[in-house]
């Protein structure tokens, strides 16, 4: 569903993303690991149409990111880093918002809001503004508007910062039900996220993609917990 | 069509939540009305709201790129330029939205000035068709200074910038078209540019609608300045959004 070929991006003499190609098909989990400054929010910026890559391009859905920016926007989810939103907004109203832009309108978006609210556990701020959230509502706030189209394929920049134990564990139990029938790529450096939640792993440092397997397999592989093969691997990368 | 409604009906909202609409509309009213009456409205002995609308192009000067200033600075600064653009919306629809929806809130702001108008018929009969006409002047030049704001709203991520700069080149179209500046000018520069400093400046087109002519060349000079400034920004944010 998602086919990267060797996407390239460049800010000034900084190469973030050079050349990486990958395809994930539907029933993946691609969990995209990397030390601060390797490239995955670039990546996943660009696989959004938010960025646009200097060479290179992907399709998502048979839609190409440099050809049909919006289709691309229209079958997928997208959580950014931070999880931006329109802090003067109450969240129904953000909501309200996203479902406009979606063209998600009269019973399907009750439908969608009665779907995604108790499913992100949003239901008692729904009236409060977006500013006066903690981190982990904000987020989760992200996350229900990454979602409320039901999009085949999710994008999701560290989906879990900034959660409490019980929210991380709530949103890897989400995104394991979402698995089966959804194509899904998150980033992270919570190594134990990897093992809870994703069925590949793709390592990338400074751009380049360093390993490109399943967190089982590495495992076996280097005999060590993931926590030293993510160490021993980007240290040799540098 | 649809997103671009998305984003002009939650542009049009945000500036009702939060303070900045209520604070906006009473600076401005009070000013416009205070303005008209220390200019000598009743020494003018005259109903009509010229010197009301005298005294608009000089407000807008600074009040049109305060509303302007946040449209893409804000965005940019807290990184819901990120959300929106990866959401099924393009630069274009977006840019237009947020401008209708602000050029749409100073028609508001305008036409809560109406106690002028009936204050003016209450005191004599004034010519109605040159009140619409002042009106519709001041809506285009509004439209115009507002599309320069929401240019350098996009150029820098920080507000004050934009505000200032929006207000610098505002200030340089109206105070061009000024008689002392042309009086000014005219002593070193040929005739032919003198006329063409002229013809740039809001203030020359602003004047001539005024008097109740509507001529093809002064809503053409609003409607091309528009244009010309909103597809700028299209550009500038389309290359700069991600920085």
């Amino acid at each position: 569903m998602i086919k990267v070929k060797e996407l390239r991006r460049s800010f000034g003499p900084i190469v973030a993303v050079d050349g990486i190609s990958f395809s994930v098909e539907k029933g993946q989990v691609l969990g995209l690991l990397g030390p601060n400054g390797a490239g995955k929010s670039t990546a996943m910026r660009m696989l959004a149409c938010f960025l646009r890559p200097d060479s290179g391009t992907a399709t998502i859905c048979g839609y190409d990111i440099l050809q049909n920016p919006i289709e691309v926007r229209r079958t997928i989810g997208y959580l950014a880093e931070n999880a931006p939103a329109y802090n003067e907004m109450t969240v129904g109203s953000f909501l309200n918002f996203v479902c406009d832009a979606r063209q998600i309108k009269g019973k399907k978006r009750k439908q969608a809001l009665d779907r995604i609210v108790p499913m992100c556990s949003i239901d008692s701020v729904y009236h409060q503004t977006i500013e006066t959230l903690s981190k982990g509502y904000k987020r989760r706030v992200g996350l229900a508007q990454a979602l409320i189209h039901d999009p085949d394929v999710l994008i999701l920049d560290e989906p879990t910062d900034g959660l409490d134990p019980n929210q991380k564990h709530g949103v890897r139990k989400l995104i394991n039900k979402m698995a089966k029938d959804k194509c899904i790529i998150i980033s992270t450096h919570i190594l134990e996220e990897v093992e809870a939640v994703c069925s590949r792993t793709i390592i990338i440092a400074k751009g380049r993609i360093l390993v490109d397997s399943t967190p089982g397999q590495l495992k076996e592989k280097y005999q060590c917990s993931l926590d030293a093969v993510f160490r021993r691997i980007t240290r040799n990368g540098k | 069509m649809n997103s671009f409604w998305a984003v002009f009906k939650r542009e049009l909202k945000s500036y009702f939540t939060t303070p900045l609409a209520y604070v906006f509309l009473v600076i401005f009213l009070f000013f416009s009305g205070y303005l008209t009456f220390k200019e000598g409205f009743y020494e003018m002995r005259q109903a009509d709201m010229s010197a009301f609308f005298m005294n608009l192009p000089l407000l807008f000067v600074f009040m049109v790129p305060s509303t302007a200033m946040r449209l893409w600075a804000e965005e940019r600064k807290v990184g819901s330029i990120e959300l929106l653009f990866t959401l099924p919306i393009t630069v274009t629809q977006a840019v237009l939205g947020k401008f209708f929806a602000a050029w749409l809130f100073l028609v508001i702001a305008l036409a809560l000035t109406f106690p002028m108008v009936i204050t003016v018929c209450y005191l004599g009969e004034p010519d109605i068709g040159l009140i619409i006409t002042g009106y519709l002047g001041s809506i285009l030049m509004a439209g115009g200074f507002l599309a320069i704001g929401c240019f350098f709203s996009a150029v820098s991520k920080n507000q004050v910038i934009s505000f200032v700069l929006s207000v610098v080149t505002c200030a340089v179209l109206v105070f061009a078209g000024m008689p002392t500046t042309l009086s000014y000018v005219s002593t070193f520069l040929p005739a032919g540019l003198v006329s063409a400093i002229e013809n740039m400046s809001f203030q020359t087109h602003f004047e001539s609608i005024q008097r109740g002519v509507l001529k093809f060349e002064d809503l053409s000079y609003f409607i091309l300045l528009i244009i010309g400034w909103i597809a700028a920004c299209s550009i500038v944010l389309d290359e700069r959004k991600a920085r």
